[in-house]
């Protein structure tokens, strides 16, 4: 069923005026809100990022100088306030609610043809949390811009005069969004489903989503827990944190790593949902291994959750409990692996259609195996306690996280772009940019696994002269990735203006999100669709007329 | 559970029924499961504070049999029995609102209401106790009595496993009996048994170190976890009086019945959870010894 690009009923005309917005409950509007709101947080990290990358051009420092010294101790406090910042904003504001809040909320429901989350207004006050924590996060640039580090280790978070409360408070706000987000989505899978969608009918992105929101519910609750904690150490100095008053800085340590090892999951598992959807429609083929991909998310989940120390082995853990988890920080890159393979084995024999958004799932192997097998070293003892707070430790979290989850974020923009603007971007500079972007990425974070395996400390504002060539070669990759994402960002607010009108389905991609309108209507679809298999590309033809696929034959058609 | 009938145009639908649901059951259903995975979160949130409890108390026992005995079990044990009841009241309330019994479930709930009151009424005294005691978290801890069975000038014995620690004196020491003192010489005055028995003081039935009555250090942490834990949970009672006061205003009107009790019966599983922290806050922090 396909409405025709003239009609003009959709989500997005639907009802006018700023309060339909603010007061919507349509989970498409809440996602494109989120979309925006996420993309404002990355320009601000970003922005932070690329005041490190200039600072640290120069073995001195360029930008800034040290602020304090206490015996002998120097200190770059403003420096320590840049990188916090970054890290905080790009987790909490970007990374954690990206995919989940922005591209989640708007596909998962048409994706299981249903009209709604299950709980669409708790959709928009996870929404309204998100706004808040933000508020009070950045309240501190203005309130005294914190310099712990986005970790907040105790005792120093303790006693720094920075606006800890303002960032923490405004962390322990995100996490309520995060964990109705999650709450939402475990719900509407489970209830939601249409007749003929078993579990393992359901697309491999909602897999993925199901995965993170499990994750979103069980860890964030600890962070919220962990973030009053440490309010309180603050205010009333309660001393569970503080030796001298019989309390102890790595409780604090492990109940932050507790939430935030799972947090990467968080991250990295609605990326790979957004991979196998990407790699099934541009190979014109069912995911290979659909079930292993589909317990392997499930598996990187559970097993995440007791891998925590791995970010504390030389920090005064017992050596069993180092040994333990270092084991299982190794058992938990298999499930990772598996997919690897299976989404190869779908490129196998596939009919490979090279557009925007499979470039960036083809740069996420190369990424995410670099980065996933950097973390290997990382896992084992004896080369962790080489590696630990180096530069190899930051490039292996920003390949994964940044070359894995956020390249796969802005994939999933552009595979979900027409659907969500009724709109195409100009597929030559799409693809331009990606290839710039795959190759800026390296260029800035290659050099920083040499810098780390030769000494070079991380959260350092200034650096031995020997490693600067090294520096240079990754601050130009970074200004040329400034440069491609500002091309992205402009192609994109151009095709919302001058884009040509998309049709149902620009790609030939067979999940149900494909079957109505772009954009959808407020509803979502005109009448409840029926189901098939989830990757079923039998009889989608492109259609010169509308420009876009249509189902020429009958697909098969399952009921429960 | 009445059926929903195909809705012939958009609004003719079951009054309770959201849109974007397909059946009253499936509505049902969806917020069931919505609330237990809420409950989850908040076990979860508890149990972080419950685990900061488990360290600390294996890290310094002492400190946690040495300052319990601050604490008034009566009270304890009178809020425990409110909120239990509370909950026997609120269940029946849930039960009222499925048979449709308006009434009795306005009364029920304002019962539950009403121990709620009580709980935070008790609370208060207990809070007010330690304000004036000054027995608080932190810095703030400045007592001026020794906890029944316990004395407070220290003469650090063999057994003894507390470190010494470099928290400035926060009040001069004093040489009367009795008072607070920071590592004074002078040797207590004497006091009166502590009406512990000896196999107790000796340690004998813990196998390892326990607390025969002189003050150890830090025991403003025990406090900090006090306050913490019951604070947390005093908050959550608050908000689920909100929710309860809120039904109780929607059951006034006559909106519950067999084809719609699901709020009253969400609320009551929290409202049950509620009670169940309590029944594992009570025993840890009130009933040590």
């Amino acid at each position: 069923m396909i409405a025709k690009s003239q009609d003009n009923d959709n989500y997005l005309t639907h009802s006018r005026g700023i309060s339909s917005w603010i007061f919507t409950l349509d989970h498409k509007r809440i996602g494109v809100m989120y979309l925006i709101s996420v993309l404002v947080a990355f320009l601000l990290g970003g922005l932070f990022a690329m005041l490190i990358r200039v600072q640290l051009l120069a073995p001195t420092g360029l930008l800034f100088h040290k602020t304090e010294v206490l015996k002998d101790l120097v200190v770059y406090k403003p420096y320590n306030q840049i990188f916090t910042v970054h890290g905080a904003v790009m987790i909490f504001l970007v990374l954690i609610p990206g995919i989940p809040g922005a591209l989640g909320n708007f596909v998962l429901p048409i994706m299981l043809g249903a009209k709604d989350v299950a709980f669409p207004r708790l959709n928009l006050w996870s929404y309204y949390f998100y706004v808040c924590g933000m508020l009070f996060a950045l309240s501190s640039l203005v309130l005294g811009a914190v310099d712990t580090g986005w970790t907040f280790y105790t005792p120093y978070s303790v006693q720094t005069s920075t606006a800890v409360i303002s960032v923490v408070f405004g962390a322990f706000l995100l996490g309520f969004s995060s964990i109705f987000t999650g709450l939402n989505f475990i719900v509407t899978m489970h209830k939601l489903r249409p007749r003929g969608m078993t579990w393992f009918r359901m697309p491999l992105f909602c897999w993925g989503l199901y995965a993170t929101a499990l994750i979103q519910i069980l860890a964030t609750p600890v962070l919220a827990i962990t973030l009053l904690l440490l309010i309180l150490e603050r205010l009333f100095h309660l001393g569970i944190f503080d030796p001298a008053y019989g309390g102890s800085a790595l409780l604090f340590q492990h109940f932050f790593w507790f939430y935030s090892h799972p947090a990467v999951y968080i991250m990295i598992l609605p990326a790979m949902g957004i991979m196998s959807e990407v790699i099934a429609t541009f190979s014109r083929r069912e995911i290979f291994g659909y079930r292993f991909v589909a317990m392997s998310s499930i598996a990187i989940a559970l097993i995440g959750f007791f891998v925590w120390g791995h970010h504390m082995f030389p920090n005064g853990q017992s050596a069993p409990a180092n040994v333990i988890f270092s084991g299982l920080t190794v058992l938990v890159a298999i499930p990772s692996a598996i997919k690897v393979f299976n989404w190869l084995a779908t490129l196998y024999k596939g009919s490979i259609d090279l557009k925007t958004p499979m470039l960036y799932a083809l740069g996420f192997f190369f990424m995410f195996s670099i980065g996933g097998l950097t973390g290997l070293p990382l896992a084992i003892l004896p080369t962790n306690f080489n590696a630990h707070d180096t530069y190899f430790v930051v490039a292996h979290f920003h390949y994964v996280m940044f070359g894995g989850a956020l390249f796969m974020f802005i994939g999933g923009i552009h595979y979900w772009w027409p659907k969500i603007t009724g709109r195409m971007y100009n597929e030559s500079l799409g693809r331009l940019c990606c290839l710039l972007e795959l190759l800026a990425f390296n260029l800035t974070f290659f050099p920083q696994f040499i810098l780390g395996l030769h000494g070079m400390p991380r959260r350092s504002a200034v650096y031995s002269p020997e490693f600067q060539y090294l520096h240079v070669l990754s601050t130009i990759g970074a200004f040329i990735q400034m440069a491609a994402f500002l091309v992205i960002g402009a192609y994109l607010l151009h095709s919302l203006f001058r884009g040509k009108k998309a049709p149902a389905n620009p790609w030939g991609g067979s999940t149900l999100e494909w079957r109505c309108s772009s954009p959808p209507p407020h509803d979502n679809f005109k009448e409840t669709p029926t189901v098939g298999m989830p990757y079923d590309h039998h009889g989608l033809k492109w259609d010169e007329e509308t420009e876009g696929f249509e189902r020429k034959e009958k697909e098969l058609v399952l009921h429960a | 559970m009445t059926q929903l009938t195909i809705p012939q145009s958009p609004h003719e639908h079951p009054e309770h029924l959201a849109h974007h649901f397909e059946s009253l059951q499936q509505q049902y259903d969806s917020g069931k499961l919505g609330i237990w995975l809420f409950l989850t979160t908040e076990i979860l949130m508890f149990s972080g504070l419950f685990c900061g409890y488990a360290v600390l108390r294996s890290l310094h026992p002492e400190i946690f049999l040495y300052a319990h005995r601050y604490l008034s079990v009566e009270l304890g044990a009178l809020n425990t029995v409110v909120l239990i009841f509370s909950s026997f009241t609120m269940a029946w309330g849930v039960r009222a609102a499925q048979l449709g019994q308006t009434k009795l479930l306005v009364r029920l709930l304002t019962i539950t209401l009403v121990c709620a009151f009580v709980f935070l009424g008790v609370k208060f005294v207990e809070y007010k106790n330690k304000w004036e005691e000054n027995l608080l978290p932190g810095k703030f801890y400045h007592p001026e009595e020794p906890p029944p069975g316990g004395e407070f000038l220290k003469l650090r014995g063999t057994d003894s496993q507390s470190v010494k620690n470099d928290k400035p004196a926060d009040v001069k020491p004093q040489v009367t009996a009795g008072a607070v003192g920071e590592r004074s010489t002078i040797a207590p005055a004497a006091i009166g048994p502590t009406g512990l028995s000896e196999p107790w003081l000796e340690g004998k039935h813990h196998g390892r170190q326990s607390w025969s009555g002189p003050e150890p250090d830090n025991v403003q942490l025990f406090f900090g976890i006090y306050f913490a834990m019951t604070g947390l949970h005093g908050v959550h009672v608050i908000g689920g009086m909100i929710v309860i006061a809120w039904l109780i205003g929607k059951a006034r009107k006559g909106v519950f019945g067999p084809d719609h009790f699901a709020p009253v019966d969400f609320v009551g599983l929290y409202w049950h959870l509620v009670d169940l922290v309590w029944i594992f806050l009570f025993p840890l922090l009130y009933l040590i010894s």
